[in-house]
C-alpha cells in the first residue's frame, strides 16, 4: 500500500528517464537527506567521529571500487593505495601551493590519484581477471613503499606520517566533528549523485558491456582502451578524494602503512556485501562492515558471559575476522548481488503487498 | 663475485620456498579453475595445527599426521560447502569467495591453537654449511638446502602421481575439460575433494618448512601474497612454471634488495631498503605486459 507505482504514468521522456522515476523513492530520498542533515541536532561527538564520518568516507571509496569492479569488471586489490595517493596529494597541494582553496586541492588530489590509477590500469589492456588482481597488488605495495621512502612526499616527517592542515573554506574553519561531518556529507552526496548519473550514461553502459564480455563489447564498437582506462581514472578519482577526506576530516594524521592491504580488502568486502554493481550497495556495505565490529564488540562479551566462556580481546578480533570471511562466503553463495539486491526484493514485495499473485 | 653468487644462491633457495606455496595454487587452479587465495591461510593453518598439537603433548610424527587429516578434512569441507555451491559462477566470484575463506581460516586457526608466535623445531639447524664456507667462502644455510631438497622431492612426487596413477590421470582429464571428463564417467566432485586434499598436503609441507624457518606466526599468511608473482611468471597452470617462477622471483628480489638501493640512494639520497616488498610484483607486472600467459601458461583464445 505504501510503495506503489501504479498510477504514476510518464508522459515525457524526461520524466521516464529521471534518476528516481518513482515518487515514493523521491520522497524517501528527501526524508533520508533531511535525516542526514538533521542528525547534528541529536548525535553525540562519538557518533560523528567514530561512525558517521568513516561511514561516509568508506562509502565513497567503495563507490570508487564499485565503479571499477562492479561496473567495468576490473578487479582491484589496490584501493587503499589510491586512497593514500589522494591523502598525500591533498597534503602536498595544501603545503606547497600558496593559498590554494581546500576543495581545489581535494579535486587535485583526486586527479593525481586518477593519473596514478591510469598508470596502473595500463596493464588491464593486456591482461584480465586474476592476473590483473595481482597487477593491482603491485600498485598497493609499490605506492605505500614510495610514500614511506621518499621524504619529500611527507615533508620530511619521520616514517612518512603527515598531519593534515586545517580545513578552511571561505574563512570558516571546519574543526568540529559536526562541521566536518556536514562537509563530508555534502561532498559524498554530490559525488554519489554524479556516479549514479555516470553509470546510466553511455560511458556507464560501455563499462557494463566491457564487464559482461570485453570481446563482444569491442565487436559492437566500444573502444576497449579508453573505456577501461576511464574506469580506472574515475575509480581512482573517487578513491583519491576519499583518501583526502580520510586524512583531513577523519583521522587528521595518517601514515602510509595505515593504507594497508587489509584496508583494500575491507573496501572490497563492502562492495561484495553491499552489492557489486550498485550505488546504493556501497553505502549499505560500508555501513555493514563498519557496524559489524562495533556490534560484535558489544555483544560478544555478553554472550560469552551468558555461557560462562573464557574471553579475551584477542578472541574478539579473531571472531571478527572469522565473521567477515564467513559473511563474504555466505553472501557470495546466497545473494551474490548483496544487500542492495535484498532491498530490491523487499521493494518488489512491498509493491505487491497485500495482494501478491 | 663471490658475494654476488652468495646472494644469488640464497635467493634461489628462498625461491624454492615460494615455489612450495605456489604449487598449492597451481594444483587447485589446474583441476578446478579456482584461484585459491586462501592457500596462504591454509599454510598458516597447517603450521599452526602442527605446533598446536605438539603443544598438547603429541610427538612430531603424530602431529604431522593429525595436521594432515585436519587439512584434508578442511579441504573437503571447503569444496563441499563453499565451492560446490558456487559452480557456474564467474571466476571472479570464486576468487572473492576464497578471499573470504582466507579470512575465515585466519580467524578460526588462532582461536583453536592460539595466536602467539611459536617456534617449530624440525631438528634441522639454520647454520652455514662448513664445507662450502671453507672451500668457496660462501654462506649457504643448511636449512635452505634441506628445504630445496624437500621441494624437489615434493615436485617429483606430484609429477609421478599425476603421470602414473589412476587418480592422477583423472585429475589431468578434469583439468583439461570438465564436461568431457564428466561424460566419460570421472566423478568430478571426488576429484575436486582429492585436489583440495593434495593442496592441503602441499600447504602442510610449505607450512612446516616456513614455520621452522621463520617461526609459526600470522605473517605466514603473507607467503601467499609472495607466491602470486611467482604464479604470474610461471603461468597458473604449470607445475614446472611454479618452480622456475619461484627461483626467478627469489633470486631477483634478493639481488634487487642488495643492488638497487645504493643506486637510488646515489640518485635521491635517503634510505631505500625494503625493495623486496614490492619488487616481485612490479617484475611480474612488467613481465605480464610482454607475455600475459606467463612462461609456461597456456595461450588463451577468446571467442565471442
Amino acid at each position: 500500500m505504501l510503495y506503489r507505482e501504479a498510477g504514476q504514468f510518464k508522459t515525457t521522456y524526461a520524466a521516464d528517464q529521471q534518476l528516481f522515476p518513482i515518487r515514493q523513492d523521491r520522497i524517501g530520498l528527501m526524508l533520508l537527506a533531511v535525516a542526514f542533515f538533521g542528525v547534528p541536532l541529536f548525535a553525540s561527538e562519538y557518533w560523528f567521529s567514530a561512525i558517521l564520518i568513516p561511514f561516509l568516507i568508506f562509502a565513497l571509496a567503495a563507490l570508487g571500487l564499485n565503479i571499477l569492479t562492479g561496473y567495468a569488471g576490473q578487479l582491484s586489490l589496490g584501493t587503499a593505495a589510491f586512497m593514500a595517493v589522494g591523502a598525500y596529494a591533498a597534503y602536498n597541494f595544501q603545503l606547497r601551493v600558496e593559498g590554494i582553496p581546500i576543495l581545489v586541492s581535494f579535486i587535485c588530489a583526486g586527479l593525481t590519484a586518477a593519473g596514478v590509477g591510469i598508470l596502473f590500469g595500463l596493464p588491464s589492456l593486456r591482461i584480465k581477471g586474476f592476473y590483473l588482481a595481482v597487477a593491482t597488488l603491485a600498485a598497493q605495495f609499490f605506492i605505500v613503499w614510495c610514500l614511506t621512502k621518499f621524504p619529500w612526499l611527507s615533508n620530511h616527517s619521520s616514517s612518512g606520517v603527515i598531519s593534515a592542515q586545517d580545513v578552511v573554506i571561505l574563512g570558516f574553519n571546519f574543526d568540529t566533528p559536526v562541521s566536518k561531518y556536514l562537509l563530508v556529507l555534502a561532498i559524498v552526496s554530490v559525488m554519489a549523485l554524479a556516479a549514479k548519473n555516470l553509470v546510466r550514461s553511455s560511458t556507464g553502459r560501455a563499462w557494463m558491456a566491457v564487464r559482461d564480455m570485453d570481446v563482444a563489447a569491442s565487436v559492437i564498437g566500444i573502444k576497449l582502451m579508453p573505456t577501461k582506462l576511464l574506469a580506472f581514472a574515475v575509480s581512482s578519482f573517487y578513491c583519491g578524494v576519499a583518501g583526502a577526506l580520510y586524512a583531513f576530516c577523519y583521522l587528521g594524521s595518517v601514515e602510509p602503512d595505515g593504507f594497508s592491504l587489509d584496508m583494500s580488502f575491507k573496501i572490497l568486502f563492502m562492495i561484495i556485501i553491499g552489492g557489486v554493481g550498485s550505488i546504493l550497495g556501497c553505502f549499505l556495505g560500508a555501513a555493514f562492515i563498519l557496524l559489524l565490529p562495533i556490534f560484535l564488540d558489544y555483544s560478544l562479551p555478553a554472550v560469552a558471559e551468558l555461557f560462562g566462556l573464557p574471553f579475551s580481546n584477542a578472541t574478539v578480533s579473531h571472531i571478527q575476522i572469522l565473521m567477515f570471511g564467513a559473511l563474504i562466503m555466505f553472501f557470495l553463495i546466497v545473494e551474490p548481488h548483496g544487500l542492495a539486491r535484498l532491498w530490491q526484493i523487499a521493494k518488489e514485495k512491498l509493491r505487491l503487498w497485500p495482494f501478491p499473485h | 663475485m663471490n658475494f654476488f653468487l652468495e646472494v644469488l644462491v640464497g635467493g634461489l633457495l628462498s625461491g624454492v620456498m615460494y615455489a612450495l606455496v605456489a604449487l598449492g595454487f597451481v594444483m587447485i587452479y589446474k583441476a578446478s579453475g579456482v584461484f585459491n587465495f586462501a592457500q596462504g591461510a591454509m599454510v598458516y593453518l597447517a603450521a599452526l595445527s602442527v605446533v598446536g598439537i605438539m603443544e598438547w603433548g603429541a610427538p612430531l610424527w603424530l602431529a604431522v599426521v593429525l595436521a594432515f587429516s585436519i587439512m584434508t578434512a578442511f579441504g573437503i569441507a571447503t569444496e563441499k560447502f563453499v565451492l560446490r555451491k558456487l559452480v557456474n559462477q564467474p571466476p571472479i566470484a570464486l576468487f572473492m569467495a576464497t578471499i573470504g575463506l582466507a579470512f575465515f581460516i585466519e580467524g578460526l586457526a588462532p582461536m583453536i591453537f592460539g595466536s602467539e608466535p611459536r617456534a617449530l623445531d624440525l631438528g634441522i639447524v639454520d647454520e652455514p654449511i662448513p664445507w662450502i664456507l671453507d672451500n668457496w667462502n660462501m654462506v649457504i644455510s643448511k636449512f635452505d638446502l634441506v628445504a630445496a631438497g624437500v621441494g624437489a622431492v615434493l615436485v617429483a612426487t606430484l609429477a609421478l602421481f599425476f603421470q602414473f596413477t589412476r587418480v592422477g590421470r583423472a585429475l589431468r582429464a578434469v583439468a583439461d575439460d570438465h564436461q568431457a571428463a564428466l561424460s566419460i564417467g570421472i566423478p568430478l566432485q571426488n576429484i575436486w575433494a582429492i585436489v583440495w586434499g593434495v593442496a592441503g598436503f602441499v600447504a602442510l609441507v610449505a607450512g612446516m618448512m616456513w614455520g621452522a624457518r621463520n617461526g609459526v606466526q600470522f605473517a605466514l599468511t603473507f607467503t601467499a601474497l609472495k607466491a602470486l608473482p611467482v604464479l604470474i611468471l610461471g603461468g597458473f597452470t604449470s607445475v614446472p612454471g611454479a618452480i622456475v617462477g619461484g627461483l626467478i622471483i627469489g633470486a631477483s628480489e634478493k639481488l634487487a634488495e642488495i643492488y638497487i638501493p645504493p643506486v637510488m640512494e646515489g640518485m635521491f639520497g635517503g634510505n631505500f631498503g625494503g625493495i623486496e616488498g614490492w619488487f616481485p610484483y612490479v617484475l611480474a607486472l612488467l613481465f605480464l605486459l610482454v607475455r600475459p600467459e606467463g612462461l609456461f601458461g597456456e595461450k588463451h583464445i577468446d571467442r565471442v
